[in-house]
């Protein structure tokens, strides 16, 4: 009977070690001392977020906690005002915003991230070209062989198998999922009347795996597999991306520069008056690669603790000043120098010291 | 007579009747250990009884928006808010009872070595190795399934299965194999859930009293008849108690399958076809969910899997009362 005892001792301690490993890395950000500012949010830009926030504090001191629960639960925190700001890849709907206690919401973009497709075709060595309607018509099924016709006739000179396509997509709710559905139902209409875009979507086709290396991790095992990926993932393990046609009907590969150049692309859509909640997928410019986005911060435009609310616009300004070069070296975008500056003057929106309305 | 006056009599008596009455009123040390054990005691129930309400509470608008569809329907889309959690409901089911398939003869035929077979030297060392699969975390076993298990079963079973035994024509094993599917989960279930059945059912065939033994030999038994026909069925409700425990686990195990299932929301008769659990949904989508009617959609099935949970627990106690009343007569 003891040793029965011991075995359920075991059972408690494997399910402990259980429960742990989704949180893992969620408080890595909090710092000993005291905080001058939470946030929680987005695990895509986490990388680049912890970055800043560290450097920020050996330069001025000032400590910023950020969480990195998911766009959702940003979203959620940001709703109670339990955070001082939140972080989401997909901006937040007039619902979201009808729900924040704190009166309205801005969205600052602060870096650009993009979502490639790979694939694992053994023989073939150059980089596949696809357009927006193939990548559509793979992902709804209706593309089912590699040589199919009209694979082929956008790659010519490249032997392409007879073998199955064997569709990869994330399981879980992502922002990767977002951004990229968001691209397909901009330029397959086939695709909108279908899954349409969410961050997560009925697929008609395909495997679920969780997460950037779930899915890169079933494409990579399976010959004939295609799935999405964010940039960044794709960089730092060496997968093969594809390039992609864009609205001036150029193949564009995804990099630092393609999309840099997307959201250059999509200014004249963020002028005066823009409260940046939009979709940069598809956009003009011949260097730009269709799939990518922005990344926001959630802040509240009125401000009650106004030593908080002048530190968190102290960061932002510094962020759009020199926390931007940092980015590239995290593989991410940095946004184009023109937005920055708009980005900038638009900080003096934030009303501090001031309830909300 | 005053509780004072009871504690001066049993002091006067002697050695005093353990009668609960008694040992309440016999000191407020007493008192207090007995108020403190049973507010532990009242705990638990009343944790169970307010997760539950809590999961039902969150649950109760996808219930009344879907009715009995939320079980029976097959759509999953949270772009049009249409939930049906019946893939979910079928891979639960169909994994855990595969995955009792698989492991009950391996736990068995270990355990029956253990306590039979194996000199007391090789016990322990045996019996620790099969208890420590129980300590290896989820997560793990998920990774070890996708580097290991998945390449193994794709390229050795499955044409095994299909060529070799050609049994590629019946429904169970049609299709493409692409790794990540029923099967692969329930394999890893297998062996997750081993060690709970053996470990149970060990413990039971130690049990089992030497005369029993000890009889079924001096009627002229062999070894083989005497563990099939005296040992085994003495312990037979101990070891149904250990398959239940195996089972338990299964029903909600999320790590690991989520890993290998491939989360697909369909209902296949193939093994070979990517499917989804309700414990597995729940982790891919909750954190992002989006919208009440998908979080409570996500509850519902949370309530489901936790019916579904209970109902096999009665089961399995039935099983082992008419078992013990069977050798009882």
């Amino acid at each position: 009977m003891r040793r029965i005892t011991a075995l359920f001792a075991l059972l408690a301690l494997a399910a402990c070690s259980q429960r742990d490993t989704g949180s893992k890395d969620r408080t890595a950000a909090a710092s000993s001392g005291a905080v001058d500012l939470t946030g929680a949010g987005a695990t895509f830009p986490y990388p680049i977020y912890a970055k800043w926030f560290s450097v920020y504090d050996s330069l001025t001191g000032v400590k910023i906690n950020y969480q990195s629960l998911g766009s959702g639960a940003g979203i959620k925190q940001l709703q109670e005002q339990t955070v001082d700001f939140g972080a989401s890849d997909a901006p937040m709907s007039e619902d979201d915003v009808s729900k924040a206690k704190g009166g309205a919401v801005l969205h600052f973009p602060t870096v650009l991230g993009a979502v490639v497709i790979t694939y694992n075709l053994a023989d073939v060595t150059q980089p596949l070209r696809l357009t927006g309607p193939v990548i559509g018509d793979i992902f709804l099924g209706k593309i089912t062989k590699w040589n199919d016709q009209r694979i082929a006739a956008l790659n010519a000179g490249v032997k392409l198998p007879n073998a199955d396509v064997l569709v990869v997509h994330r399981s879980d709710g992502s922002g990767t999922t977002f951004i990229f559905t968001d691209y397909l139902t901009a330029v397959s209409a086939a695709w909108k009347s279908g899954p349409g875009k969410g961050k997560e979507v009925q697929w008609p086709v395909g495997l679920g795996g969780k997460g950037n290396e779930g899915v890169a991790g079933q494409v990579k095992q399976t010959p004939g597999a295609i799935g999405y990926v964010e940039l960044a993932y794709a960089r730092q393990n060496s997968l093969p991306v594809a390039h992609v046609k864009n609205t001036t009907e150029a193949f564009v590969a995804p990099s630092i520069e393609s999309i840099t150049a997307a959201a250059a692309g999509a200014m004249p859509s963020l002028g005066a008056g823009s409260d940046y909640r939009v979709s940069i997928v598809n956009a003009a410019g011949a260097q730009s690669y269709p799939i990518s986005s922005f990344t926001w911060l959630l802040v509240y435009q009125a401000e009650p603790d106004a030593g908080k609310g002048q530190k968190l616009v102290d960061f932002l300004k510094w962020m759009y000043a020199d926390g931007q070069a940092m980015a590239a070296a995290l593989d991410y975008a940095p946004l184009p120098t023109e937005l920055r500056q708009r980005l900038t003057a638009r900080l003096s929106e934030i009303r501090l010291g001031s309830a909300a309305p | 007579m005053s509780d004072a006056a009871g504690a001066a009599a049993t002091t006067d008596a002697g050695i005093a009747p353990l009668v609960s009455g008694d040992i309440e009123g016999r000191s407020l040390g007493d008192r207090i250990y007995r108020g403190v054990t049973t507010v532990f005691a009242a705990a638990v129930p009343a944790l169970l009884a307010l997760i539950a309400i809590e999961v039902l509470v969150a649950a109760w608008p996808a219930f009344s928006r879907f009715g009995l569809g939320f079980v029976t329907s097959s759509a999953w889309d949270p772009v049009r808010q249409q939930f049906g959690a019946a893939p979910m409901i079928y891979g639960t089911l169909v994994s855990s009872l595969l995955a009792l398939l698989l492991a009950t003869p391996f736990a068995l035929g270990v355990a029956i070595f253990l306590a039979e077979f194996a000199p007391p030297w090789l016990r322990q060392p045996v019996a620790f190795t099969v208890d420590l699969l129980a300590a290896v975390p989820s997560v793990v076993y998920g990774l070890w399934g996708v580097f290991v298990l998945i390449p193994f079963l794709r390229t050795t079973v499955s044409p095994f299965l299909r060529d070799t035994l050609g049994l590629s024509a019946l429904p169970f094993f049609a299709g493409a194999d692409y790794g990540y599917h029923m099967l692969s989960a329930s394999v890893i279930l297998a062996i997750m859930i081993l060690p709970y059945t053996s470990a149970v059912a060990r413990e039971v065939l130690l049990a089992v009293p030497r005369s029993q033994r000890e009889a079924a030999l001096a009627l002229g038994a062999t070894k083989w008849e005497m563990i099939r026909d005296a040992v085994v069925p003495y312990a037979r409700s101990g070891i149904i108690g250990g398959v239940i425990l195996g089972l338990g686990r299964a029903l909600g195990e999320t790590m690991a399958v989520t890993m290998l299932i491939g989360n697909r929301h369909e209902i296949s008769s193939s093994l070979f076809a990517p499917a989804y659990t309700m414990a597995s949904l729940i982790a891919n989508e909750f954190a992002e969910a989006t919208g009440d009617v998908h979080i409570s959609a996500l509850m519902a099935v949370g309530a489901v899997l936790m019916l579904t949970t209970l109902i096999v627990n009665i089961i399995a106690r039935w099983l082992v009362w008419r078992v013990a009343r069977e050798a009882r007569a």
